[in-house]
């Protein structure tokens, strides 16, 4: 799917993805397909499962009945056409709605090893926050130097000493591909990046505070198709540290990143299940629909 | 449109029409512009009125001379020496409580009749006469609170009056924030403190500052209040200075003692009926309006420094 | 796998306690922040409280009655009359003067600004109003007495020293620039559908300011009328200054008069004993001219909310 090897067609590991690649994908043929990233063999452990949440924007029922299971370490992908509710689950899971009045939330989100609904009236959305992380679709660097944004979530936690903070920023920059990029300019002003280097910065500073599961909400709508490629790869790196869950508009990014994909439409979820599965042999009519292009 | 009558609309003459309603246009444009010019005069015509009679005052003595009974020999250091510690003092009370308030009202404020309530009368005690926070200095901190007719009770009366200034402002710098930044924040798991803390009033500060700026400089002319507290207009010596000999070298005596300030220095010299005086007011005049016009002139350079700075 | 607990654990990097802290000190901060925000409010309870207690007190002496329609006002003299109708006889002529001045000029100008000046104009001349709204009132003052009496008494031989004319007019020009930005924002407010409308009826510029853009945007217009109003009455420095400290019941321009600012400034200056009847005038006057100002303030931004509900 994506890293190393060699797609069906030739390609090697370009910065470019070609459309046909997914096509290719598409028909079925075994032989030439290349092996998914996790190990078939074991039962993959979910860190997530997500059943019958409901979500009201006051009175607008906006997610209705969603089941979706979020393994651990792999990435899951949420697509769908616009307005689906993808960004309205996704913001579901670090209790994002609770900035605003008038939200309310029904059904379970529980989060393992502990089991606990984090959509629960008991529950801090602070302490969510402090477990899982979010990138958005804007690249939205603070107006501050780029150490100082990697390292906000850090004094966010209080953590103050220069000592932890330099290493903890580095490691996150590094995590993030960009270390090698601001290396020399870790006190120049975040805007001077370019924009795909802004979404990255935005991804350190989510990964600086070691969240469980890192939430993507389309983190490259915004950005240009070298800019995509470079954070797509990353997220096939980061993969094996952290869970993921992305939001994506852009059907042949979730084909080519994730492991898992779910389908949106009108607040539901249509069909849940291995990325493979869902684009080679989509089992709901809608899926199929979507997939093909014929709505969007 | 004018041409309502019995003429049939084909019938009209559209060229003409048109010429005379272009006329019109440009005659009240022209009559605009006159207004414009009027006011302008004014405005120099102020500027000069002033400048001709107190800049030949003007003079290094003048600016370090105490009042006196010869007009020749009256300068205004008492005066911009208690200007200068009467707005340290407001500062120091303002712009804390300010923000303060600012915050509060814009980030924590449910939206409920309380916080109605507190913006209403926001919204109101900017429109309350000068003079009457004077009254209210006047019965509040010089009697009932016993501060007496002192620098403190000026810089509090005055801090007061600029309060919805720097509230205002505030708030503006705070609404233009984007929200995605608080986004941000909330998703690394700050708190509400904490995003306000270390990221919403860093990124208002430019705004915080002009406001700051603008409310002083208002602070600096106004006079009602500062008399109507008591401030005296013959004032021939310096308060204390802050700064002492023994442990711990810093002291605020100064806070307590008398003073006077600059419009009021201007005010008592205009109500003198020897001619001489007034020369010395117009000097005094002139400072002011430098005073005036040099942290406007910074208000505006923080404004656009900032502008620029964002990207 | 069913829930078996409902509450989340915070992440393992977090030292104890940490959390707890800071909930602590989010709560202080919230409770600081709301004092301050309820300092408008104290301020304002403070207000009307002194107001109020000194001025019961002076009514315990003087019938409010005499107070209203007694026509001298002469609290220091052996036989003491306290009319405040003098008092007001000044401030509104004198205010009506300045409002004669602002309104057709601010007006004019506010519609020259909105409608037909280019971008560059308004961008010069919009910074020069702030100017003149920055120059302090003493100045003013200084000028009014100074420059413009002398230049109207050549003109009106009939005018005395201290006159209301001269201040009336100077404070036309004081409030012109507050005058305009109210009508102007107003104006530029009203949606470009009606504007837009209008031209493309063929209605030059002149006729769609007035036929439709000063209509729609009337109540705001109106609104920066009584707000200017409530200014020119709670203006202190240039009355004092200008228009003498004499009471006098009339509303004839070129004689001087005090207005209810002038003579609490005048009390102030002197030495009256606290808690004595001439020191309670004061606040019976500011009383009176705080209910003045609360009232045009009131319909101001009732005027000027409506505007804005309408769009």
């Amino acid at each position: 799917m994506f890293g190393g090897e060699p797609g069906p067609n030739g390609e090697g590991d370009d910065v470019l993805h070609s459309p046909l690649k997914v096509k290719s994908v598409c028909l079925p043929d075994p032989a030439t397909v290349a092996p998914p990233a996790v190990e078939p063999a074991a039962e993959p452990v979910v860190r997530a499962r997500v059943r019958g949440l409901d979500f009201w924007y006051g009175d607008f029922h906006a997610l209705k009945h969603i089941d979706l299971t979020v393994p651990e370490r792999a990435i899951t992908a949420l697509i769908g056409p616009s307005g689906c509710g993808k960004s309205t689950f996704i913001r579901c899971f670090n209790r994002m709605h609770d900035l605003y009045p008038g939200n309310r939330y029904g059904g379970e989100v529980v989060l393992y090893p502990e089991g606990v609904n984090i959509v629960g009236a008991e529950v801090d959305p602070l302490i969510v926050r402090l477990r899982i992380g979010m990138v958005f679709q804007k690249p939205n660097p603070f107006a501050k130097s780029v150490y100082e944004n990697v390292a906000a979530g850090l004094r966010i936690r209080g953590i103050r000493r220069r000592g932890a903070l330099d290493e903890r920023v580095e490691r996150a920059l590094h995590q993030a591909a960009l270390w090698d990029e601001v290396k020399d300019r870790l006190g120049a002003s975040a805007y001077d990046l370019s924009g795909g280097q802004q979404q990255r910065l935005c991804i350190a500073r989510a990964l600086a505070t070691e969240p469980e599961i890192l939430l993507l909400d389309e983190p490259t709508s915004a950005l240009d198709p070298i800019a995509t490629a470079k954070i797509e790869d990353l997220l096939g790196a980061l993969v094996e540290d952290v869970t993921i869950v992305v939001v994506t508009h852009n059907m042949q990014q979730a084909a080519r990143v994730s492991q898992r994909t779910a389908v949106f439409h009108l607040g539901e979820v249509v069909e849940e299940g291995d990325t493979e599965q869902i684009f080679t042999n989509p089992h709901d009519e809608r899926t199929e629909q979507y997939i093909t292009g014929r709505f969007g | 449109m004018t041409v309502l009558s019995a003429t049939p609309l084909a019938a009209i003459d559209y060229p003409a029409l048109a010429r005379r309603s272009r006329r019109r246009d440009l005659a009240f444009a022209v009559g605009g512009i006159i207004v414009m010019l009027v006011a302008m005069a004014m405005l120099a015509s102020l500027v000069i009125d002033l400048a001709a009679d107190g800049l030949p005052r003007l003079s290094w003595d003048f600016l370090t001379s105490f009042p006196s009974r010869r007009p020749a020999r009256a300068g205004i250091l008492s005066a911009w020496v208690g200007t200068s510690l009467v707005m340290l003092v407001t500062a120091v009370i303002a712009v804390p409580l300010g923000i303060a308030a600012a915050v509060y009202l814009e980030e924590y404020a449910p939206r409920n009749w309380l916080s109605d309530v507190i913006e209403i009368n926001v919204t109101n005690l900017a429109g309350v006469p000068s003079i009457i926070y004077g009254l209210l200095a006047l019965g509040l901190f010089v009697y009932g609170l016993g501060l007496g007719e002192t620098i403190l009770t000026a810089g509090l009366v005055l801090a007061l009056l600029i309060l919805p200034v720097i509230i205002v402002a505030t708030r503006e710098a705070l609404r233009s924030i984007p929200q995605e930044v608080r986004e941000a924040a909330a998703g690394l798991g700050a708190d509400r403190w904490q995003t306000v803390r270390m990221f919403l009033i860093p990124a208002a500060r430019p705004g915080i500052l002009t406001g700051t700026i603008v409310g002083l400089s208002r602070a600096i002319g106004e006079t009602a209040p500062v008399i109507t507290i008591g401030a005296l207009t013959f004032i021939a010596f310096l308060p204390q200075s802050p700064i002492g000999p023994e442990f711990p070298f810093l002291n605020f005596h100064w806070l307590m003692e008398p003073f006077t300030v600059l419009p009021i220095q201007m005010f008592n010299w205009i109500s003198r009926p020897q001619v001489a005086f007034h020369a010395n007011a117009a000097a005094a005049g002139i400072v002011l309006i430098a005073m005036t016009l040099l942290m406007n002139g910074l208000a505006i350079f923080v404004r656009y420094h900032a502008r620029r700075a964002l990207r | 796998m069913t829930a078996h607990s409902t509450r989340l654990a915070p992440p393992p990097g977090i030292s104890p306690g940490f959390l707890a802290r800071r909930r602590l000190v989010g709560l202080a901060a919230r409770a600081i922040l709301f004092v301050a925000a309820s300092a408008s409010v104290f301020v304002t309870a403070s207000i009307v409280y002194v107001l109020l207690s000194e001025s019961l007190d002076f009514f315990r002496t003087v019938p409010i009655v005499d107070f209203l329609t007694d026509t001298e006002w002469t609290p220091v003299f052996a036989r003491p009359h306290f009319g405040i109708l003098p008092l007001l006889s000044g401030t509104v002529t004198v205010a009506a003067i300045a409002l004669l001045v602002a309104i057709p000029l601010g007006t004019m100008l506010a519609i020259y600004l909105s409608e037909f000046a280019p971008t560059k104009v308004r961008e010069t001349v919009k910074p020069a109003l702030e100017l003149l709204e920055g120059v302090p009132t003493v100045v003013y003052g200084y000028f009014a007495l100074l420059f413009v009496t002398p230049l109207l008494q050549r003109f009106i031989p009939g005018l005395a020293t201290f006159n209301m004319l001269a201040p009336g007019m100077v404070m036309g020009i004081m409030i012109l620039p507050y005058v305009v930005s109210v009508s102007e924002d107003a104006m530029r407010a009203v949606p470009k559908a009606l504007r837009e409308g209008a031209y493309a009826l063929g209605a030059n510029r002149l006729q769609a300011a007035f036929r439709v853009i000063v209509p729609s945007a009337l109540s705001g217009i109106t609104a920066a009328y009584v707000l200017g109003m409530s200014r020119a009455v709670g203006e202190t420095m240039v009355v004092a200054i200008a228009a003498g400290q004499n009471p006098n019941l009339t509303f004839n321009p070129l004689h001087g008069a005090a207005t209810i600012t002038a003579y609490i400034v005048q009390i102030s200056l002197g030495d009256l004993p606290y808690g004595s009847l001439a020191y309670q005038t004061i606040f019976a006057a500011g009383l009176t001219l705080f209910v003045l100002t609360l009232a045009f303030n009131v319909a101001g931004f009732a005027l000027r909310r409506r505007f804005r509900e309408a769009y």
